[in-house]
């Protein structure tokens, strides 16, 4: 699928929920999918800081291709975590540089891209993009 | 317990249309009544200080203490009066003790500039505790470190008490300036400001008190407490954000050097040399925030119309109640649990994340505030990242603390 296609799958599952807790309780379950990081890459170097909750991101590279694992200390901004992670994993890193990440303004959770929210998730996906473009710069070399 | 079994001097009804002076307690969000529990942070605002900015603008906006004309005569007046209101507040002996600041902040930064450039050399030291706001411990690190002077911290318990025999062990003649917090605002532990100042006194040492979480929750008399500085923020006390007060004794202010130059601070100005107003305009450089300072008059009109003694008794009840309630949470564990406290209560439930906590109480239209407060090192100290933390003012009632503790209730079953 390519990253369109699973932001669309995503924006249509949460079209489903009236209620904010089934929302939030599928977030908190889609956390619980996220591949996680191997425990001795979740060092300093890959945390990612928000004021309040933190986020391991660790890339790998496998024919082609950018494969993320990640955790946080925070139950929710872990599910997240874990749907960017499902959006992006997998794809090229020209794809994945060139993403219009729109989905999390459209499930109704553009706070948690907003400075007050400090939970990251912003800070996540520069973190992304900015892997994509140096594997992209590596390929090309 | 209900609201309705107390006897206080504000009943239930009396904080009913207490409410209605608050026109956004009437906000709904996230399609629910909005619960607000961040009145640490900034308190919200009765329309009679809204109102009040709204009318300087409209009717007699104007530059102080500069221009013979009626407008600018007007507002002058209405800015010293209010200059006035705030000495009787706090009971100051003199008018020109009290200095217009941006806030409690700014303030701090004033005496720590002020006073450590007239009074601090290499080697001595300024005592703060370990519960401060990082706004008096940043302050006191900057100009410790231009001076060569040190920073002593008096520790604190396991229940977010200062630890007053180390206080006595730390309080040396070296010591030239003690700056307190009066009320913590993580942890709500009031601290002994009385007997602090009079042992700092016996050194002949003043003594700097961080009320920014104490002059909306109980009467201050500067006189009886006998403390040097007082610094407070106008937004925690229901007015209007950008401006707050310094006040100090006389004869500290008069042997302190200005904070910063400019306009309206001086006497006369020449190149060579330059001759500084008298107080309180001295440290009042540039125009001040003249319709803050005018429409904190205001809110301390207002909190004078219900009354200071009032509004303890009711918060005391209410913060009781709070406490009580969240106690009976299964794997709520509170973070401060000092014996005297005022506004704030710090807790954690089970091992969840206080960012999600405060996420599923916001969608519950609930209003806390989650994380460090500003108050790392104290963080470190309970090792713990952060706290949700619920603060409470007057016009809360024990329904909204229902609400909360049903709030978290919810959030802790989702989160589990
Ligand atoms: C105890 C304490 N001191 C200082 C401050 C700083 O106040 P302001 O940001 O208004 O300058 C605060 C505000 O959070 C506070 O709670």
């Amino acid at each position: 699928m390519t990253i369109k296609e699973k932001q669309d799958e995503l924006i249509d599952t949460f079209s489903l929920f009236d209620e904010w807790t089934d929302k939030y309780e599928h977030i908190i379950q889609m956390g619980k999918d996220l591949p996680l990081i191997d425990a001795r890459y979740k060092t300093d170097d890959r945390l990612i800081r928000g004021c309040q909750s933190r986020v391991w991101l660790h890339a790998d590279w496998k024919d082609g291709k950018l494969y993320f694992t990640a955790d946080s200390d925070a139950v929710i901004t872990k599910g997240l975590v874990s749907m960017v992670v499902d959006v992006l994993s997998g794809q090229t890193p020209a794809a994945i540089a060139a993403a219009d990440i729109y989905f999390i303004d459209a499930i109704g959770l553009r706070n948690h891209l907003s400075l007050t929210r400090s939970n990251g998730l912003l800070s996540m996906l520069k973190q992304i993009k900015a892997y994509a473009l140096a594997y992209q710069a590596k390929e090309k070399q | 317990m209900t609201g309705s079994d107390l006897h206080t001097a504000l009943s239930p009804l009396d904080i009913e249309k207490i409410r209605l002076d608050f026109p956004i307690l009437q906000t709904r969000v996230h399609g629910k009544p909005l619960v607000y529990f961040d009145n640490a942070a900034t308190t919200q605002k009765p329309i009679e200080v809204i109102a009040c900015l709204d009318k300087y603008y409209t009717e007699y906006n104007s530059n102080v203490h500069r221009g013979v004309h009626y407008l600018s005569q007007r507002a002058t007046e209405a800015y010293e009066l209010s200059r006035k209101k705030l000495a009787a507040y706090i009971h100051a002996s003199h008018d020109h003790e009290l200095i217009f600041t941006k806030g409690t902040t700014n303030a701090i930064n004033l005496v720590s500039n002020s006073f450590g450039r007239a009074f601090l050399t290499a080697g001595d030291e300024v005592m703060i505790s370990a519960m401060e706001h990082h706004s008096n411990i940043v302050p006191w690190q900057l100009i410790c470190e231009e001076k060569g002077a040190s920073l002593k911290v008096v520790p604190i318990n396991d229940k977010g008490e200062l630890d007053m025999e180390a206080f006595d062990q730390l309080l040396t003649p070296k010591v030239k300036i003690v700056a307190i917090t009066y009320v913590s605002n993580s942890l709500g532990t009031v601290n002994p400001i009385s007997t602090i100042v009079q042992k700092a006194h016996a050194f002949g040492i003043p003594v700097l008190v961080d009320g920014a979480q104490a002059v909306q929750h109980m009467p201050i008399n500067v006189q009886v407490l006998d403390i040097d500085f007082l610094a407070f923020s106008a937004h925690k006390m229901y007015g209007p954000t950008g401006i707050g007060v310094l006040y100090g004794k006389e004869k500290w202010l008069n042997q302190m050097p200005p904070f910063e130059g400019g306009g309206d601070m001086i006497k006369t100005v020449t190149f060579s040399k330059t001759t500084f107003n008298e107080l309180p305009f001295k440290f009042e450089a540039g125009t001040p925030d003249i319709s803050g300072a005018i429409a904190l008059g205001a809110a301390v009109d207002y909190i004078n119309g219900i009354g200071i003694e009032n509004i303890a008794q009711a918060e005391e009840q209410l913060v009781g109640y709070a406490y009580e309630r969240l106690a009976a949470i299964d794997g709520l564990r509170f973070i401060g649990e000092a014996a005297h406290r005022a506004g704030a209560i710090s807790f954690l439930v089970k091992d969840i994340h206080p960012y999600d906590m405060g996420e599923l109480l916001d969608q519950q239209g609930i209003a806390v505030r989650t994380g460090h407060h500003c108050t790392q090192p104290l963080m470190d100290l309970f090792g713990i990242p952060g706290t949700v933390r619920a603060s409470f003012a007057f016009y809360n009632t024990m329904a909204e603390v229902d609400q909360l503790v049903a709030g978290i209730e919810k959030a802790a079953k989702m989160l589990a």
